[in-house]
């Protein structure tokens, strides 16, 4: 097929799709969307159209990256304003729908934005909302705008017209083209992604496979699975110019199970692929071919480091091995294989198509282009949000986020999840870039942002850290997996007041045996939390050792609890829920409570309606 | 491989090109700590004691998985690397019991080691513990593990997947909770472990330790493995006069450090109770101990007094395949010489004659044509008739390589679904005796599609018209019928095995033991030559030979038509020859065979026989006739080291001695002359076979004096042109590989390269013939026998070790399920089998390992002896009995005799 026939038709597609000649209404039902109620709101709207005969396409589409505002529906009727509403629920849109089609009523109390041309009194455009101003939107473009499951969108906004370009160029020149934009691996380590290609191309072997890591498992980081579940296109386009580029006939998606709706609309895709010729034999009529399949990976952690990755590919435990030698000389196999991850392969379809000095435009001299990051934690506003490179981290937290929520002070921000570090207040205005994040302590990671208010626990958040980090050890490596149990035996020991201060310089000891010995990147990282709290807030690690207690009050063990006299009326709530029967008293006078039976299990604090019990 | 230098804490290591940087250093004699790295075993790099600093690199790579380049430089006995490596280990010990002054690793112990290099006196660390702590696993009657020790370096599961092919063991879990496992946690005797003691043997710590290795050796004795023709090398540990472990030589060329179970844990019969201590002489019906020179004097008046009133032929002797070179040398010496009868035979007989016969007759020489470790390196692996992992179990390892680490073809046509058919990209499942049918429409097939390699044919071999005239209607439809294999499997085979660049075929007993035996051989030789796959490296046909010196035995004349070196008796040259050089007068007739040595003792024919170190009371066919033989004999001699069946029928019984208690030389399959090393001191008045067969002759009047059995090869030498350079001097640590026909000579690797050793290669055409015996009617099911891997031959020796007879009980019957149901048999039922000859009991084993219509035993047990039943017809040329083809019935039982035990 010609690519130009393609994009006609793609066009001709979008335009219907833009002004169908009647009422609109598109819903968010990415993951996120459904985890917030997406699918039932869909529900009602199917429902309530037919019941008052609203004449109406309903479409679906991914994630906008405004999570903290799911599930969110756009609605509009021919020629008004497109607008979108936020925090719907089954109640909420049937009279939301009414109003707007049948009543005219905008009601622009429960609008977010708009997002059209056309505009709408006293409901600010999209782009101009805090959380989306400061932002830069190049892998994220098509998120929550396009259908996924629709080829011809993707077409229609620019799609596999980078392909198209790279199979007029020699591999040399994709390959030069890429190094030229300064493109970085997006999944943590941050390599170049044009020298990492070169290896590939120059390794001489008869087979060759192009691998995409979509294993993405840091707790909180759900920027691969959003950008495959709103735009899989984007993927499959980089994957098949990557694999042109190092000259692959065989690729993989390395995705988790856990990724139903992804796994999903990457087969839909490929699929659609497949029938426009962009996959397969003849790609474009082309001497090229590139054949991909799914692979489910099973949940562990560890196999999103790239040789765990191949070895759960070839049927076997998931464990990393040494390297050198690099995948791209002995990979998947015994044959050289280049890995990339979901992000980094979104932006090549745009490199290709634009240019890399559009894409080398943003950014900071070594850290060129935008990174997409999911924000979460204590934090207003969560969600998914991709910057240019460079920006600081107060202007992703106070900018993007809100701030945080509840009047609380900002205490630290995780980056890097679980391999990451904290950055806190005091480095707030550290820009965000591969080195400037590594001289903080911290690493880009794939990009995962956990806001922390004076709430959190410091060393409470490394043991949470290293707790994982233990469990999902491979326990190839003595390091990884006996210094992370170790050093969890210690934090464990440590926030239930049993530590002593040698435990601070022991735990920095092991942490630097463990970075220094570990054999993969999982275990080479897996200090980082605790040497990273431990640099910033060692006060808070004294705070548990010397006075046995927890400044930010969440350490249980370090709790005591005790009943204000003056307060309590003698309901006997507490009596009743205490479950060792440390509580004692008559009705209606003053209970007391037994320190020595108490297992600061917090059950009292929880039922008293009269603060009556005093938790310090 | 290039030459190349690195440079090691600023001293300069020359290495090979490919190597790692722990292996440079280690064979430089620089110490780098290690605990994961294991010889054999692909790079781990897990325990990470072997970090070191390298220029230009980031980190702390680990030695052992790096490899080293010109120019390199590594920091390695340095301060930040060592403390590193110093808190690595902290954080072993911290998990390990410290319980060194109990434990059976005590001082043999690498964390013990390393702890000690590293100078870590106590931990700071935290004591860490398994909640519940892990139980040890004693289920296997070998080893036991003791997951609480373990320091999961994972040498154990990478043997047992790597060099084994077996993986019964996995690392499971993950962070603390990691273990190794076998499938769903269960006891490691339920999984498919086969015991090997690889694990055992590569474990650093005492997570895995052999039950009965409490005491450590103080001496060790390198000598070679006394069961199967594999003949690896061993390491006997001694102390006290006892073998109180056994490892495998790691510097043997032919298994480099792997055993069988067999080899590691199988040698109890050494010590046991039972072993004969003195000579028993029959009087009044029963055995009674005697001494040496009463009982001497009445063999030498016993056997002077049959050949002066019946003659010489009236004699007959059965040497030993268990036997060394040098004793089988002495037995046909003293036959020949001293009787001056050439009935002289061994048990080869029954499983590789057809060999002998077959390939002598295509190629010139009946031996293995190229070497075991050549296997490892083929493309295409033909394995016919050969359960190889069960009966030369260490010679598998090198196929499973092929398959695993080089991509090689195989294809297995055995109607058993045998443990090889794992490995193999096809199998194939001929019914019993129809191998001639397969192998010609195999033939057929290549001819047809033009697959011949017609300038191998034309310049080295003839006749190969009256082959493909023979084959000519042999097409794989017409055998499919005869074989029961699709006609399209067949033809899958013979591309594979024609196209690929070099095509080995490997076989056993499946193809030698038939009425066709010499024919099954000859079609094979056919293959091959058709196909130029033999006289080159990684090709040929090979017969795996079954008792670790069966080829011993033949080569050095134990046979009634050869004298030592295959050279015929009926030859006048030859026969002047041996009169001159053992000054005697000889034969010139060729004796008599093994199953023609019975029928004529069953005859009246044969009045006086010597059995040296062998059982037909179990091991020949048609036992109720074997029986009525040997009671009806005038006299009968057994040299054993047991009294076995045979024995028990005796009149004299000499005490022999076993191989861990003499010297002397065996010669594996692939013809390799190797060493048997006198380890411990004989039992009681026990005394090697050569002495004792000096001794006879010395009152024979036909003295044969020898102070060591080295003056014996050098004997040998002088008369065995194939063995005319073979020394015990030269022969050292790794063997020597005949021919080896002169002192210069660096022995022979494979056979028959440039030309064949006949001149050229004879193709023989062979028409199919069925079995001497099918099913019918009254016997409806086929059995055919052969071998488990826990027991050896007739048992004699295997079931003086416990765990091998508690893994593998008497008696089973491996029998398919669609036979089992209409026969109302179900599994473990005793069932009685019944042929024509007689009938036994045995335990039902219902399994698809069978192929329908067929049922499988062993031959190994006494309690039920499949060869009760088996069939005493005889291929014409080498006088082979069929034991791979009988017609049975078989019905469930109404009592289980209490002998047969259970499953």
């Amino acid at each position: 097929m010609n690519f130009e026939d393609i994009r006609k038709r793609a066009l001709q597609e979008w335009q219907e799709f833009q002004d169908p000649g009647k009422a609109r209404i598109l819903i968010g039902t990415g993951t996120c969307g459904r985890a917030a109620g997406a699918d039932q709101v869909l529900e009602v709207i199917q429902k309530t159209i037919v019941e008052q005969d609203i004449e109406a396409t309903v479409s679906e589409t991914g994630c906008i990256g405004l999570c903290y505002a799911e599930p969110l529906v756009e609605l509009q009727k021919p020629n008004g304003p497109r607008v979108l509403y936020g925090n719907l629920t089954e109640e909420s849109i049937g009279p939301l729908l009414t109003d707007f089609f049948s009543g005219d009523d905008l009601n622009t109390s429960m609008a977010l934005a708009t997002t059209s041309a056309v505009s709408a009194d006293d409901i600010p455009p999209l782009n101009e909302l805090p959380m989306l101003k400061p932002q830069v939107r190049v892998v994220l473009k098509n998120c929550g705008v396009i259908d996924p499951e629709n080829i011809d969108h993707y077409i229609a906004s620019g799609g596999y017209a980078g392909l198209d370009k790279a199979l007029q160029m020699e591999p040399e020149q994709i390959i030069a083209e890429v190094k030229a934009s300064g493109l970085r691996g997006r999944g943590g380590a941050g390599f170049s992604t044009g020298t990492k290609w070169e290896f590939c191309r120059r390794a001489e072997s008869d087979i060759k496979y192009m691998i995409c890591n979509a294993d993405e498992g840091d707790p909180g980081a759900f920027m691969d699975r959003s950008v495959i579940e709103s735009d899989p296109h984007a993927v499959l386009e980089g994957l098949i110019i990557a694999a042109i580029a190092i000259g692959a006939e065989q690729g993989y998606i390395y995705v988790r199970a856990e990724y139903p709706l992804a796994i999903q609309r990457l087969e839909t895709a490929m699929e659609q692929a497949r029938q426009n010729d962009l996959l397969g034999d003849h790609i474009l009529g082309s001497d090229l071919n590139f054949h991909l399949q799914i692979k489910k990976g099973a949940g562990a952690f560890v196999c999103g480091e790239e040789t765990a990755l191949l070895a759960s590919i070839e049927g076997t435990r998931g464990m990393p091995r040494s390297r050198p030698p690099f995948p791209a000389q002995s990979g998947l196999y015994g044959k050289p294989t280049n890995i990339n991850n979901v992000e980094t392969l979104a932006n090549v379809p745009v490199i290709l198509r634009e240019g890399s000095d559009q894409f080398s435009a943003q950014g900071t001299e070594k850290s060129r282009g935008t990174k997409t990051f999911a924000l979460a934690g204590k934090v207003t506003r969560t969600g998914l949000v991709e910057v240019p490179l460079g920006i600081s981290v107060r202007d992703i937290v106070f900018g993007i986020g809100g701030g945080i929520p509840g009047g609380k002070e900002f205490k630290a921000v995780q980056t890097g999840g679980p391999s990451g570090g904290c950055i806190p207040a005091e480095l707030l205005d550290t820009p965000v870039d591969y080195e400037k994040l590594a001289e903080a302590g911290a690493i880009m990671g794939s990009g995962g942002l956990v806001v922390m208010d004076e709430d959190t626990c410091m060393v409470e958040i490394a043991r949470y850290f290293v707790n994982f980090t233990q469990e999902e050890s491979c326990g190839k490596c003595v390091p990884c997996r006996l210094g992370t149990h170790q050093m969890l035996q210690i934090l464990q020991d440590i926030t239930s007041g049993g530590g002593s201060l040698d435990d601070i310089a022991l735990l920095e000891e092991i942490g630097h045996s463990v970075r220094l010995g570990s054999l993969c990147g999982l275990g080479q990282t897996a200090p980082n939390p605790v040497l990273t709290t431990i640099r910033y807030f060692r006060d808070e690690y004294e705070a548990h050792i010397n006075d046995s207690t927890c400044p930010a009050g969440t350490c249980e063990r370090l709790l005591s609890y005790s009943i204000l006299p003056d307060n309590c009326v003698g309901c006997g709530a507490c009596i009743r829920a205490c479950p060792v029967e440390a509580i004692t008293g008559e009705k209606k006078e003053p209970h007391l409570l037994g320190q020595a039976l108490c297992i600061k299990c917090g059950a009292c604090f929880d039922v008293c309606k009269f603060d009556a019990v005093l938790r310090e | 491989m290039n030459r190349i230098t690195i440079t090691i804490d600023g001293k300069a290591v020359e290495t090979t090109e490919g190597s790692t940087i722990l292996e440079a250093a280690l064979a430089a004699g620089i110490y780098i700590p290690h605990l994961c790295h294991s010889p054999g075993l692909k790079p781990y790099g897990a325990c990470r004691m072997c970090i070191v600093e390298i220029e230009g690199m980031r980190g702390m790579p680990s030695s052992c998985t790096t490899a080293a380049t010109d120019g390199m430089v590594i920091r390695n006995d340095v301060e930040q690397v060592n403390k590193v490596r110093k808190m690595t280990c902290e954080m072993l010990i911290a998990d390990h019991p410290l319980t060194c002054l109990t434990c059976q690793a005590n001082q043999d112990c690498e964390l013990q080691t390393l702890s000690s290099y590293l100078g870590i006196q106590e931990s700071r660390l935290r004591r860490m513990t398994r909640d519940p702590k892990p139980e040890k696993d004693e289920s296997n009657p070998f080893y036991t593990r003791d997951l609480d020790k373990c320091i999961l370096c994972g040498n154990c599961t990478r043997a047992c997947h790597e060099l084994r092919g077996v993986g019964a063991i996995e690392i499971s879990g993950r962070g603390y909770r990691s273990r190794v496992a076998a499938f769903g946690d269960a006891p490691v005797l339920e999984s498919n472990c086969v015991s090997c003691g690889e694990c055992v043997d590569r474990c650093p710590v005492a997570a895995l330790t052999a039950k009965k290795e409490t005491v450590p050796p103080s001496a060790f004795t390198i000598t070679t493995c006394i069961y199967c023709g594999v003949g690896c090398g061993l390491s006997l540990g001694t102390r006290s006069n006892k073998i109180v472990q056994v490892l495998g030589d790691k510097e043997s060329i032919v298994n480099r450090g792997s055993l069988c179970v067999k080899g590691r844990f199988g040698l109890d019969f050494v010590s046991s109770e039972d072993r004969l201590t003195t000579p028993l002489i029959r009087r009044n019906g029963q055995l009674e101990e005697a001494d040496w020179d009463e009982a001497l004097g009445f063999v030498a008046e016993k056997l002077k007094a049959i050949k002066e009133e019946h003659g010489s032929d009236a004699l007959a002797g059965l040497s030993s395949a268990k036997c060394t070179n040098e004793e089988n040398y002495l037995f046909q010496k003293f036959f020949r010489a001293g009787l001056g009868t050439n009935n002289v035979d061994h048990c080869a007989r029954l499983c590789h004659a057809s060999t002998v016969a077959g390939l002598a007759r295509a190629f010139g020489s009946g031996a293995m044509t190229n070497s075991i470790d050549e296997l490892e390196y083929a493309d295409c692996i033909l394995i016919i008739g050969s359960n190889t992992t069960e009966a030369h179990p260490v010679l598998a390892l090198k196929i499973k390589a092929a398959v695993r680490s080089h991509g090689a073809t195989l294809v297995v046509a055995d109607p058993r679904r045998i443990e090889m058919t794992q490995f193999a990209s096809l199998h194939i499942r001929q019914r019993s005796g129809s191998d001639v049918a397969l192998i010609n429409a195999m033939l057929n097939v290549i001819i047809e599609e033009k697959l011949l390699n017609e300038e191998f044919i034309n310049s080295r071999t003839e006749d190969f018209d009256k082959v493909r005239e023979c084959v000519a209607d042999n097409t794989p439809e017409w055998a499919e019928p005869i074989t029961g294999v699709a006609a399209e499997d067949i033809r899958t085979a013979a591309r594979a095995y024609a196209t690929a660049q070099r095509s080995s075929i490997v076989y056993s007993m499946g193809i030698t033991q038939h009425t066709t035996g010499t024919d099954n051989v000859l079609a094979l030789a056919n293959l091959a030559m058709l196909t130029g796959n033999v006289g080159k490296e990684s090709t040929g046909v090979n017969p795996l030979r079954g008792q670790n010196n069966v080829q011993g035995a033949c080569d050095l004349g134990a046979l009634p038509n050869v004298y030592p070196g295959y050279q015929k008796v009926d030859d006048a040259e030859i026969h002047d020859k041996f009169e001159a050089a053992w000054e005697a007068t000889l034969s010139d007739q060729p004796g008599l065979t093994v199953t023609e040595i019975i029928n004529a003792a069953a005859e009246g024919d044969v009045k006086g026989l010597y059995v040296m170190g062998e059982n037909p009371m179990l091991s020949d066919p048609n036992l109720n006739h074997v029986k009525e033989a040997l009671e009806s004999i005038d006299f009968l001699c057994v040299q054993d080291i047991f009294l076995t069946e045979t024995a028990r029928l005796a009149d004299v019984v000499l005490p022999a001695v076993s191989f861990a208690e003499k010297d002397g030389t065996y010669t594996n399959t692939e013809r390799r002359v190797q060493r048997v090393r006198k380890a411990i001191d004989p039992p009681g008045q026990a005394r090697a076979d050569w002495k004792i067969l000096c001794a006879l002759a010395g009152r024979m009047e036909y003295p044969m004096a020898y102070e060591h059995p080295s003056e014996i090869m050098d004997e040998i030498a002088d008369v065995t042109p194939i063995y005319g350079g073979i020394s015990y001097p030269r022969i050292g640590k790794v063997g020597l590989q005949w021919p080896c026909p002169d002192k210069d000579h660096p022995g022979t690797v494979f056979l028959h390269e440039g030309e064949f050793k006949r001149g050229k290669g004879k193709f023989h055409p062979t028409p199919f013939r069925a079995a001497d015996e099918e099913p019918d009617s009254d016997f409806p099911l086929l059995l055919t026998t052969g071998r488990y891997l826990y027991h050896w031959h007739t048992r004699t020796m295997t079931s003086r070790t416990e765990g091998l007879e508690q893994i593998c009980p008497p008696v089973p019957v491996e029998i398919h399920p669609e036979d089992a149901a209409r026969e109302g048999i179900t599994e473990g039922a005793t069932v009685e089998v019944s042929s024509r000859r007689g009938t036994i009991h045995a335990n039902a084993v219902v399994t698809e390992r069978s192929p329908l219509g067929t049922v499988f035993m062993a031959f190994h047990f006494h309690e039920g002896a499949a060869n009760t039943l088996t069939n005493d017809a005889i291929d014409p040329i080498a006088k082979i009995p069929e034991y791979k083809v009988c017609a049975v019935k078989i019905k469930a039982a109404a009592d289980r005799p209490a002998e047969i035990g259970a499953i």
